[in-house]
């Protein structure tokens, strides 16, 4: 579904991403580990589209296209979601109204007919409920005064609302308590399927407790510098990134 | 400029090809001999079948006007404006006077239709009553008998100064005085139409008033007139739209509004000015100098102005209150949108004369473009004036590097007791909340006017229902280009 090759990635005339290769098949999770300032999120970032982060060479391919030619919001059309470190707050814009339009939006982006304010409605406020994201939160400008755990919870409400096939979680472990971890992890859980893909990036293995991946990548420097089963979390674990850097090296 | 921004930039550019009210509609035309003097005076009032002291009331006013001077301290830059070379009455061809909706050129009902105006039926259902002004003259006025019921007089201007003289006489120009200022001056002199609206004591007004403006006809000053009383413990709310087609020459648009508040009575008056605002080199428009102000004059009265500026090559104007009785109430909400090669320099005035007299600024700037956004806001509280309040919010919000805005409160307090509080802020459309709308699925256009909007919001909340949604596809228009 997704293939990276010898990608490398400039931003802001430095280059982050030096030579990345991975790939991932439909039905995979897989997971992303490495220290910080690797270019993790650098590695996010591209395959949703960010303007300002541009590939000076190799390729993205997603089910046989060009992800690297496309807008950021044909590729959401086309079921990239990226549940971002860092969730942006919209002032004024209620969290229902931002589902509804984002929604709609891609719905169009697709061909497919756009949902009423009651159909979006309905199906918003049964995944908030699994999610614990309360009524209160959905009346709210997007994120505005959201605490850390509120604003994970309501990326990952927004994945199960779209769906997607690709789907990449940067750090969405961090900072959440442990009821909201295993929530996470089971909205993740209940969203794997044999036609979807997805992508999450942690620093920590108790994450990948909940969600088993099928591959771990460890990112250094802007490259893949050890892959493994789910054991390699615990070798970091015990290890750290400096010993496993040089073990690969 | 990071590509993110480049990118906006970009979206906004592309705007200004899509005006959607753009077209002029083919329509004869009887005019006034071009240019300015008593004779065009005297020929407007006789149009307008005018008793004496309507035309005394003008040549006074254009006798003021010569010796004034046009004003300069706005934040604005244009060409001297020649006011010979214009036309100051317009009117379609074979208006009689008075006329039932039936009566009224197709072609008009057509442009009314384009502009998105249900001027039948329909309006019932949404509880609307609508005044249509086309150039210098109003040629339909729907639901009146609905109003009569109740005692509610709305109706053209030129109509109540031959039919409720006594009540025109009584109040016109009592807040706004002929010699206020230049434009209010050439404005009396040579107003050609404009709406009145009278809600007699206690009555609520069971309906939205509405008017349309449009102008049409090329080289034509639109000089309209309104005048709104409310008496004693009556409501109402009214709301005008503007339009004007494309054209490469500026047009000058110089109304005055005047608001009346007896004891214990609120206006609330809504604007969405769409007027034409040149295209994206800065050519044509129109010059919109507007004198807007309502009179507080009765205890405990309320006036509200809420007012979307999307349109014009130059805004000049600054709805103001007078807050006169004791325990007045004074709100001002504004969204101003400037794009290309727009100037925007409006704001408010708020006179506190009475005792625990209240007032509530909430301005919304957005600049995009090349264009300048000034928010000029006087707040004043007199001697006699024990406990007032002000409370000021006045927020920008830019998008590009080439625009800018500015703020310019002005804060006079001679009473002891008065509490002012102002607030601004200045922000810009951040790459990451641009981001974050791409990455869901919408498009630069749709994130950009969901980000203004949301910027707008408490503005937007203060416009009746019925047209908050229009005024929000609006704003997403002026700045997207969207349309069709
Ligand atoms: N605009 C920019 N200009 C220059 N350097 C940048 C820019 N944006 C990011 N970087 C750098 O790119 C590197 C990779 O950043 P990235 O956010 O991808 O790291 P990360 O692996 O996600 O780290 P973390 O674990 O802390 O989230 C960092 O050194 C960062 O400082
Ligand atoms: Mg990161």
């Amino acid at each position: 579904m997704l293939e990276i090759k010898n990608l490398h990635v400039t931003v802001g005339g430095k280059e982050i991403l030096k030579g990345l290769n991975l790939s991932i098949a439909a039905g995979q999770v897989h997971a992303i580990m490495g220290p910080n300032g690797s270019g993790k999120s650098t590695l996010s970032y591209i395959l949703a589209g960010r303007a300002g982060y541009e590939i000076t060479e190799g390729s993205i391919t997603y089910n046989g296209e060009d992800l690297g030619a496309m807008p950021p919001e044909q590729r959401a059309a086309k079921g990239v979601f990226l549940a971002m470190q860092y969730p942006v707050e919209i002032p004024g814009v209620t969290t229902m109204m931002f589902l509804k339009s984002a929604l709609n939006a891609q719905r169009r982006g697709r061909g497919e007919k756009e949902l009423d304010a009651i159909g979006v409605l309905k199906t918003v406020r049964a995944k908030a409920a699994t999610l614990n994201v309360s009524e209160d939160m959905l009346k709210r400008a997007l994120n505005v005064g959201f605490s850390g755990g509120e604003k994970k919870r309501l990326e990952i409400l927004q994945m199960s609302l779209f769906e997607p096939k690709l789907a990449i979680l940067d750090e969405t472990d961090s900072g959440l308590d442990i009821d909201a971890l295993r929530l996470v992890a089971e909205g993740v859980n209940a969203l794997r399927d044999p036609s979807r893909a997805m992508l999450v990036i942690t620093h920590y293995q108790r994450l990948l407790d909940y969600i088993v991946p099928d591959r771990i990548h460890v990112l250094a420097k802007g490259r893949i510098v050890a892959e493994g089963g789910k054991e390699l979390a615990l070798e970091l674990e015990a290890k750290g990134y400096d010993q496993i850097v040089k073990d690969a090296a | 400029m990071s590509s993110a921004a480049a990118d906006t930039k970009n979206t906004v550019a592309a705007i200004g090809e899509k005006y959607k009210y753009g077209f002029v509609t083919d329509i004869e035309m009887e005019k006034a001999p071009k240019g300015l003097s008593e004779d065009t005076v005297r020929f407007v009032s006789a149009k307008k079948g005018e008793p004496q002291w309507m035309l005394d009331w003008r040549l006074g006013a254009f006798r003021r006007w010569g010796e004034m001077k046009e004003p300069n301290w706005a934040r604005v830059h244009y060409p001297k404006i020649d006011y010979q070379n214009a036309y100051y009455y317009a009117a379609p061809k074979n208006t009689p006077l008075k006329q039932s909706l039936d009566e009224v050129d197709p072609k008009l009902l057509e442009t009314y239709k384009k502009l998105g105006i249900p001027l039948n039926e329909q309006m019932a259902l949404a509880g609307v009553a609508v005044d249509a002004v086309f150039d210098s003259v109003s040629v339909a006025t729907t639901f009146k008998d609905k109003l009569n019921e109740v005692g509610v007089i709305f109706c053209p201007i030129s109509e109540a100064i031959r039919d409720y003289p006594d009540l025109v006489k009584q109040y016109l120009g009592t807040v706004v005085p002929v010699t206020d200022n230049f434009f209010a001056t050439l404005n009396a002199a040579v107003f050609t139409d404009g709406t009145f609206v009278y809600v007699p004591k206690g009555v609520r007004c069971p309906m939205e008033l509405s008017t349309y403006f449009r102008i049409n006809a090329s080289e034509t000053g639109q000089f309209e007139r309104t005048l709104i009383i409310a008496d004693e413990g009556s409501y109402v709310s009214y709301l005008e739209g503007c339009t004007a087609p494309k054209r490469d020459e500026n047009q000058l648009h110089a109304a005055v509004v005047e608001l009346v508040a007896l004891e214990g009575a609120e206006i609330k008056y809504s604007t969405v000015q769409n007027w034409y605002p040149g295209d994206e080199n800065g050519l044509g428009g129109i010059y919109n100098f507007v004198t807007k102000r309502g009179d507080c004059r009765g205890d405990r009265s309320k006036i509200s102005w809420t007012q979307v500026e999307t349109g014009s090559a130059i805004t000049w104007k600054y709805p103001s209150c007078i807050l006169r009785g004791d325990g007045s109430v004074g709100e001002f909400y504004s969204i101003a949108i400037a794009n290309h090669y727009q100037q925007a320099d409006t704001g408010t005035k708020m006179i506190h004369l009475g005792k625990n007299t209240r007032s509530r600024i909430i301005s919304k700037g957005i600049s995009a473009g090349k264009a300048q956004n000034t928010y000029r806001g006087q707040v004043s509280v007199y001697g006699k004036a024990e406990d007032a309040r002000n409370f000021t919010q006045c927020d920008s919000l830019l998008i590009g590097g080439d625009c800018g805005a500015h703020t310019v409160p002005y804060i006079e307090s001679r009473n002891p007791t008065a509490r002012i509080e102002h607030e601004a802020t200045t922000s810009k459309i951040a790459d990451d909340q641009l981001f974050y709308c791409l990455q869901r699925g919408l498009g630069q256009e749709e994130a950009v006017a969901l980000i203004v909007n949301g910027f707008c919001k408490e503005v937007l909340q203060q416009l009746p229902m019925e047209f908050a949604v229009e005024a929000q596809k609006l704003v997403g228009i002026s700045l997207e280009g969207s349309v069709g």
